[in-house]
């Protein structure tokens, strides 16, 4: 008897073969996974401390819908990377300095305001990037954008939502998301700050130049803080930047280390 | 020895007979999640697309076709994930809307899917903050969304505002 394999029907794609484009494709959805699998792990932190039940559930949901495109996007870099590693070797037996995930995403949760706000300036970004990547010219990568764009829009549509109601609430809540706000906009600009590896890929026709997404997503954000009535900050957002390459907070450190803990402890432990 | 090998359209009908885990009124066939039946050779080749990425039951759903298949005497079998086109709610068959329905949970009603910041905005804009869901107990059309994201991915949270009842409804992606 044949044993069941989970195997992917790969749409054709010659993108993920070209050994010239191997580098920074791999680095590329290295980005990508990192950043949905590393906000995935912080938002799923909240899994049965919520506030109110609602709440709880909405986490865990988009912690679930992250932790999804993770698989898919690190799947990929795998294949792409073409040594055998599977996205679960890929999340688990890597070091911090080999995470490519934004440093926004890395940061401790703080209180709800500060989780609400740091997933929707993240959420705005997304939406956008998913949405200019369902027309890219690696198959591979469209499809997974098609699917995760779906979730992305529920997402987006919660927490710009809750920002509002927030902002716009009572003293207490604006005060704690407009806190949230100055806090977190230095590290938004790492979002748009293009790299070598980001012109690789935007050569090629997979990608966007992160740059080419800043105005799209400060309309938005403009729109939806001015409907909380929030202010936007006059700080610079390009501030703290290196996540992309490896340079990483300390909380970064400490996620891995209870991501991790079990494969590294005990090595290819599977239940 | 030449075994002779069930046709597709007899594979589609037993994969009629897998019960989604999550919601055991409709197959996995009925959800629309079943892509392609073909054979590869000997080997029966079954295509399965996930309904959100991270659905902690597809891994169970394929453990449940291929239990059922293998029950059916087929020998090779290779279950492939499916990614594009993407799911959408509309390829569950209306027969299975029914039994949602009966199920206590209010089927997808089209056109309701989120598209990111517009719906949310249009409903604010419109005055409008909820979109009509009929009640699966009651059929009342007096609903309100408790939130967007219920039990499992795929299910919101609303509640009738006649019989006070709070329900599922299976939401549009």
């Amino acid at each position: 008897m044949t044993a069941v394999s989970d195997t992917i029907a790969p749409a054709a794609d010659p993108l993920v073969g070209d050994a010239a484009l191997k580098p920074a494709f791999f680095d590329w959805l290295c980005r990508m996974g990192d950043s949905a699998l590393i906000l995935g792990h912080r938002v799923s932190e909240w899994c049965g401390h919520a506030p109110i039940l609602e709440e709880d559930i909405a986490m865990a949901n988009t912690a679930l819908d992250l932790i999804g495109h993770t698989q898919m996007w690190l799947g990929l870099a795998g294949e792409v990377e073409g040594a055998g590693r599977s996205a679960d070797d890929l999340a688990y037996l890597r070091d911090a300095a080999q995470f490519r995930n934004l440093k926004l995403v890395e940061l401790p949760n703080g209180d709800m305001g500060l989780t609400l706000m740091r997933q929707f300036l993240f959420d705005a970004f997304h939406y956008d990037l998913l949405t200019r990547l369902t027309r890219s010219a690696s198959p591979r990568v469209a499809e997974i954008a098609a699917k995760a764009l779906k979730e992305v829009s529920y997402h987006l549509e919660r927490s710009s939502d809750l920002v509002i109601r927030l902002g716009d609430g009572t003293e207490e809540s604006h005060a704690r998301m407009q806190a949230a706000l100055d806090r977190l906009w230095p590290y938004t600009g790492e979002m748009f700050a293009d790299d070598a590896v980001d012109a690789k890929v935007a050569e090629a026709g997979i990608a966007p130049l992160p740059s080419e997404l800043r105005d799209g997503w400060l309309a938005t954000v403009q729109e939806v803080l001015g409907e909380a009535t929030l202010a936007l900050p006059e700080a610079k957002a390009d501030v703290h930047l290196g996540g992309k390459t490896g340079r990483h907070t300390e909380h970064l450190g400490y996620i891995l280390a209870e991501m991790q803990f079990l494969q590294r402890a005990y090595p290819g432990a599977a239940w | 020895m030449t075994a002779v090998l069930p046709t597709t359209d007899q594979v589609w009908q037993w994969l009629g007979e897998v019960p989604d885990p999550e919601i055991p009124v409709v197959s996995v066939t009925e959800l629309g999640i079943v892509r392609d039946v073909r054979w590869d050779g000997d080997t029966l080749v079954v295509a399965v697309t996930p309904t959100y990425s991270g659905c902690p039951a597809t891994a169970f759903i394929d453990l449940e076709i291929e239990r059922h298949l293998r029950e059916k005497g087929i020998g090779k079998l290779r279950l492939e994930r499916r990614l594009s086109p993407a799911w959408t709610t509309d390829w569950i068959a209306p027969e299975a809307r029914d039994k949602l329905k009966a199920f206590g949970i209010a089927p997808p009603v089209e056109g309701t899917a989120s598209d990111g910041r517009l719906a949310a905005r249009a409903a604010r804009l419109s005055g409008e903050t909820n979109l009509v869901i009929e009640c699966p107990r009651c059929g009342s059309t007096n609903t309100e969304k408790v939130s967007q994201f219920g039990s499992t991915p795929c299910k919101a949270s609303y509640r009738c505002k006649d019989c006070l009842e709070p329900f599922d409804y299976f939401k549009c992606i």
